[in-house]
């Protein structure tokens, strides 16, 4: 274990009263409460002993069966220590979440990401616009509620000169191919069997 | 070894077009036949390059397969160029924009698939973001299958390209 790492859990577990906190595998992690997040994020910016002066990456995280079911994560570096950070956070469906971009500018794009992804609300942000998904798109496509193959697919109408939605018409549908030996053939087909015999 | 350098094939068309050449000095051929053989010899590419398939096509434009020596060169715009290169994944948000480059191509235009997603989805085949094959987009004339091809491959769709342009043989498209 680095000293540094313990002299930053400690002013951690001082000054921002998380719900846990471990340092298993020499990764520092937080849980804390969502209405904590500006607090906390200030404060390992700029205390002395954390420096945290970068953002990796804020990621999601979807549990259907929770009732606060999204977990956001926020993943942050430190340069002058040379340790890594992560806060964790709950939020349910129709919970909003302050925006840390006051803090740091560069959550901008990932909190657009994360609202892209999985439709978690981030007050005072900017600009939270879609990011990655099409122009016009409904729905959350990682959320564990969303069909793999999605709600529409498109294709260019020659009558009418653009391109047009439709909802989605797979000509074969999609299979799990679970071989894992080829003489043995797929689970499956092997319930099939079982059941048939 | 050996090097045995009589082998020369050549057509006996070409033979005789020689033997024409030689003998009056011009060559006769109808208007159909000059056309064809303009436009397989000037085939500009137009890159649309969308994944890792974008790789093996800057192979092709390399001195190692020098696809340069068909005539065809890479264009950066649509409006340069007579046939489309879709190489790689076309997702949703991408099919209007690989729409307007085609449509800004000017006539006779023609259009290869490359790889697996420009083909009919590939391995995103049941993603919510992809399409399920260019040619839901736009008309496709080649196809070239391969995760990615090799870039041997997009030069012998490039060759079935231009074999097709020749057996069509109309002046109007």
């Amino acid at each position: 274990m680095s000293k540094s790492i313990e002299v930053a859990k400690e002013a951690i577990k001082k000054n921002c009263n998380p719900i846990k906190i471990s340092d298993d595998f020499n990764q520092l992690q937080i849980s804390i409460s969502a209405n904590q997040i500006l607090d906390v994020v200030d404060f390992i910016k700029n205390d002395e002993a954390c420096e945290f002066r970068q953002i990796t990456d804020i990621a999601g995280v979807d549990f259907p069966e929770r009732t606060k079911r999204f977990d956001v994560i926020y993943h942050f570096l430190s340069f002058k220590h040379n340790i890594r950070l992560r806060i964790k956070i709950t939020a349910s469906e129709d919970e909003t979440i302050s925006s840390i971009t006051s803090i740091f500018p560069a959550a901008n794009w990932f909190e657009r990401e994360a609202f892209d992804m999985y439709g978690i609300q981030f007050k005072d942000h900017p600009d939270l616009r879609r990011i990655l998904t099409d122009y016009g798109f409904e729905g959350y496509p990682l959320r564990k509620d969303f069909p793999l193959s999605g709600n529409v697919e498109i294709r260019y109408d020659e009558i009418d000169k653009k391109i047009i939605h439709e909802p989605v018409n797979l000509q074969q549908d999609f299979r799990s191919f679970d071989i894992q030996s080829p003489w043995e053939r797929t689970n499956y087909l092997k319930e099939d069997k079982k059941n048939n015999e | 070894m050996a090097i045995n350098t009589d082998i020369q094939e050549t057509s006996p068309e070409l033979e005789r077009l020689k033997e024409l050449y030689a003998d009056k000095g011009f060559v006769v051929t109808s208007i159909n036949n000059l056309i064809n053989w303009a436009r397989t010899g000037s085939l500009h590419w137009m890159t649309f390059g969308l994944a890792c398939c974008a790789v093996e096509m800057m192979h092709v434009g390399t001195p190692r397969y020098d696809v340069e020596r068909f005539g065809a060169a890479p264009r950066a715009s649509p409006r340069h160029a007579d046939v489309l290169i879709v190489a790689g994944t076309l997702t949703n948000k991408m099919a209007s924009a690989l729409r307007k480059a085609y449509d800004q191509m000017p006539e006779p235009r023609y259009v290869i698939s490359m790889g697996s997603c420009a083909n009919g989805g590939g391995y995103y085949h049941y993603s919510y973001s992809v399409v399920r094959g260019c040619d839901r987009i736009i008309p496709v004339d080649v196809y070239v299958p391969g995760c990615p091809p090799t870039a041997e491959g997009l030069l012998y769709g490039l060759l079935q390209l231009q074999k097709k342009i020749r057996r069509e043989g109309n002046i109007k498209r």
